[in-house]
């Protein structure tokens, strides 16, 4: 067991190492100059900069100097908030985009076993078509339009209630993370309950479920021990990953309702080609990535005797 | 023992789904509840922030205000800052020799009085000026703060707006130690200034951010960091930062210490939110949270069903097609420009291919607010007329070919940023020229930073290019062409251009001055350094309780420093 967990952890390592090499070495060839900007400068200032920010080093020493940075754990100084520590900006925007990254989850992964055990159990009645139909809904709407819709929403309802329900946008309370929360997880909701239906049918197929039936076993138990238990696998796998996803592709929520969280840095840098934020936060997300594939891997012994490591 | 359930009854199909339904409904409770709980125990977590209710955006209780900010400020050391969300943080907190009032005109800052003379000039401060650590502002500060920008090793990109100042240029080239900069404080309260050549514009270039004073000793104490939080900052303004939550808020609290009572009329300005996303900044206006925000051509109807008072204003900042002069290049040959220009209209670039109804074409390189000798520039110096002439523009194409001596043109390379508006206005040129001249136009559509590596690199034909004005005086334009000029990435080079540019610059009367900018103007039309395209304006809307709000051309684009709450309810 014990084993296995630090070979797990040695091929993270391994495979954040190649994610900053591959960023370090593509963000290098993107084309254009982070120095540059409106106002052109000098000879002297430039090269001023240039030495601030390593950048009159060749690339390879570049390389070996930010790899060293890496294994201190210092991502070096932004280039665009150039009083500000890629650390510090971590440290500050991560737990954000992080609590409403879980709240996301919580939402996806509540509803969605719900809406996909109710669809499996009503298959080819109403309910199902119903929710089937707004499951493709919520796959298909990008979530820049659902997150304006909403918020237009609330708009409207603040108006006719006259006074604040929800706020519109901003951040620092609970009422200020719900919308935002079920518009970033809804997608990953819809997705999941499509997940957890195919995966229900699947069971309630099985030799198991009839053998129970046969047994004489009520359903309650039948649904909840043999159906249920054994339907939520598969979802329970991808959810590591989805928090993932959904922690760090927040970029267009945050930005709609004006949320500081990291997601806006992540996109952000590339435009403005802040070399520093952009290896910051992709070594920091990669390193997330690895982390939660290798926390649900673990996770799923406990849930699936089956597959309990030895 | 006994099942749940009637053991008589056998399990059909229907039963088992109504069972497990119940069962499932159960367990849905059982997740609500669960959530509830979480939110719950989130929100004893987070604590309930006060504000963000409906109609928070005017405060009339604490007399406060709530505005957006457009960008998390990257820079608010003055000496450093470029950008128009830090120019907007220092223009509140900080305050130069020389300002502007709501009526642009310039004003005493912390210079009572001063004078300006042909080779330097003096400054006079009043001993009222204080520091929010209640010590006094003194001409130490300004030499302080002056010395560190020219000082190559701070790599301040403002820098150049310093050059005025003898031995400025040299020292921040690293020819000459910083102590050798014209400036000196004779005591306390006289600064002393000397130029490098006549500059008649002085009093303009105080007004600026970057010559904004910085103590030595807190500086000092900063350790590095000043400017980056903010207790690591000294402020002269008429607000201080009391509270700074990076990309999401801050909080300006009146300055105690501020010695002016003719500015700074509220008690407290709250930048709620950090965004500039158009919709939500409007969504947020009409929930009553924030007093101000611009609007984009598409909201227009549904703001005048509104019946908002909507507001045009024109932010002087002038759009271009700017030609590569450099050897080599057929934007080079005269007759090629001069057959491109005269086959273009910007008023049917504005009107049918933007249709920002906050736009205006663009006759000339001067914007509308520049100012003359005594009026406007523009009606002293009425800009070239132009006509499109497509018959008198192929001509011009023919004697291009000749002189070149080529039998078809090649592809010309038109750079552009990938903003929508210019992605528009370079497609109405790729059809404009391609219809009227047979040109083969190929857009070359890049991010910012890499616009501008080729444009320093001179890797284009034609570049989309844009200049706002740093200072309020038509050199801030005038200069542009300038051999010298950095910032002139086309690389026009032209005696009689230089020959104006520096009778510009130094200059003592006005009228030659103004003069010589005139003829700037018709030399840029004459040898089309550039095709002027359109003059960016905006659209927005203030709550109509806020009085005395301003957006500006010079500073800060938004400045609430003379804004006040209308008390009539």
């Amino acid at each position: 067991m014990w084993l296995y967990v630090i070979k797990r952890i040695a091929q993270g390592i391994i495979t954040v190492w190649f994610i900053a090499t591959a960023t370090f070495f593509a963000m290098h060839n993107v084309p254009g100059d982070p120095l540059l900007n409106d106002r052109a400068v000098t000879g002297s200032i430039r090269a001023n900069l240039e030495a601030k920010y390593g950048l009159d080093q060749p690339l390879m020493t570049q390389y070996f100097i930010y790899l060293g940075n890496l294994t201190r754990g210092d991502f070096g100084i932004s280039f665009t908030q150039e009083n500000r520590e890629v650390n510090d900006i971590i440290r500050q925007h991560f737990p954000v985009s992080a609590i409403l990254g879980v709240l996301a989850v919580v939402f996806a992964a509540v509803g969605g076993v719900l809406w996909g055990a109710l669809t499996a159990l009503f298959r080819n009645r109403l309910p199902d078509y119903v929710i089937m139909f707004l499951v493709i809904l919520g796959i298909s709407v990008p979530s820049f339009v659902l997150a304006a819709l909403s918020q237009l929403a609330l708009v409207n309802i603040n108006s006719i209630f006259g006074t604040t329900v929800l706020p519109v946008a901003g951040w620092g309370t609970v009422s200020h993370m719900l919308v935002p929360a079920l518009v970033l997880g809804l997608g990953t909701m819809a997705y999941l309950t499509r997940l957890m239906r195919s995966s229900m049918l699947e069971v309630i197929s099985s030799d198991y479920v009839r053998t129970a039936k046969s047994k004489g076993l009520p359903a309650t138990r039948i649904f909840t021990r043999h159906q249920l238990r054994n339907a939520i696998l598969p979802v329970i796998t991808v959810l590591g990953p989805a928090i993932a996803a959904i922690t760090t592709g927040g970029f267009v929520v945050e930005l709609v309702f004006a949320i500081p969280g990291l997601g806006r840095f992540f996109v952000e840098a590339v435009q403005q080609l802040d070399y520093t934020v952009i290896m910051g936060t992709t070594v920091f997300y990669g390193a997330f990535l690895v982390f939660m594939v290798i926390l649900v891997d673990l996770l799923y012994g406990f849930i699936d005797p089956r597959v309990r490591l030895h | 023992m006994a099942l749940n359930g009637d053991p008589e009854v056998i399990l059909t199909e229907q039963n088992f789904t109504r069972s497990a339904g119940r069962q499932l409904a159960l367990y849905a409770l059982y997740a609500l509840l669960a959530l509830v709980a979480l939110v719950y125990l989130l929100s004893l977590v987070m604590g309930e922030a006060s504000g963000n209710v409906t109609g928070s955006a005017i405060d009339v209780d604490n007399n406060s205000i709530t505005i957006t900010l457009r960008e998390e400020p990257p820079q608010l050391d003055s000496g450093r800052a470029t950008d128009a969300a830090s120019f907007v943080v220092l223009a509140h907190t900080m305050e130069g020799l020389i300002g502007y009032d709501d009526n642009n005109q310039l004003v005493p800052g912390v210079a009572e009085r001063w004078e300006i003379r042909e080779d330097g000039a003096t400054f006079w401060l009043r001993e009222d000026a204080r520091w929010n650590d209640g010590r006094p502002v003194t001409a130490h500060d300004f030499v302080f703060a002056w010395s560190r920008v020219v000082d190559p090793a701070t790599g301040s990109e403002y820098s150049f707006i310093l050059y005025p100042l003898k031995n400025a240029e040299a020292i921040n080239n690293g020819e000459l130690p910083v102590s050798y900069l014209g400036v000196e404080a004779l005591d306390d309260f006289t600064l002393e200034v000397t130029f490098e050549r006549p500059t008649p514009y002085f009093e303009k270039l105080v007004a600026f951010n970057t010559y904004f004073p910085v103590r030595e000793d807190f500086f000092a104490s900063t350790a590095g960091r000043y400017g980056a939080d903010a207790d690591m900052l000294l402020y002269n303004g008429p607000y201080v930062i009391s509270d700074w939550v990076h990309n999401a808020s801050m909080r300006w609290e009146k300055n105690p210490y501020y010695w002016n009572d003719q500015k700074g009329f509220l008690d407290a300005i709250n930048v709620g939110y950090i965004t500039q996303d158009v919709n939500a900044k409007l969504n947020l206006f009409r929930d009553g949270q924030i007093v101000d925000t611009h609007l984009v051509a598409p909201m227009l109807p549904a703001a005048m069903e509104q019946r908002w008072h909507i507001q045009l204003f024109m932010e002087g900042t002038v759009f271009f097609l700017e030609f590569n002069h450099r050897d080599g290049r057929i934007t080079d040959n005269y007759h090629f420009r001069k057959a491109l220009q005269l086959a273009q209209d910007p008023a049917e670039l504005v009107y049918k291919a933007l249709k920002e109804a906050s736009y205006l074409p663009a006759p000339s390189l001067f914007p509308e607010f520049i100012s003359g000798v005594n009026g406007p520039f523009r009606k002293e110096y009425p800009p070239p007329e132009h006509r499109m002439n497509v018959e008198e523009s192929r001509k011009h194409l023919e004697m291009a070919r000749q002189e070149l001596g080529i039998d078809e043109f090649p592809p010309v390379v038109l750079l552009t940023g990938d903003t929508p508006v210019a992605l528009v206005a370079a497609e109405y040129y790729q059809a404009l020229y391609k219809k009227h001249l047979g040109l083969d136009i190929r857009i070359d559509a890049q991010i910012f930073k890499q616009r501008l590596a080729k444009m320093t690199s001179g890797d284009f034909d034609i570049v989309l290019a844009g200049w706002g004005p740093d200072y309020d005086d038509a050199l801030t334009f005038g200069d542009l062409f300038a051999s010298w000029n950095l910032n002139n990435r086309g690389r026009y080079t032209s005696d009689r251009m230089d020959e104006l540019v520096r009778i510009a610059q130094s200059s003592l009367d006005p009228q030659t001055r103004m003069d010589a900018f005139g003829e700037i103007q018709q030399l840029v039309y004459d040898d089309v350094v550039i095709i002027p395209m359109y003059e960016r304006g905006w659209s927005y809307v203030v709550d109509p309780r806020l009085e005395g709000f301003k957006r500006r051309s010079i500073g800060p684009e938004v400045d609430y420093n003379y804004a006040y709450i209308e008390s009539g309810n």
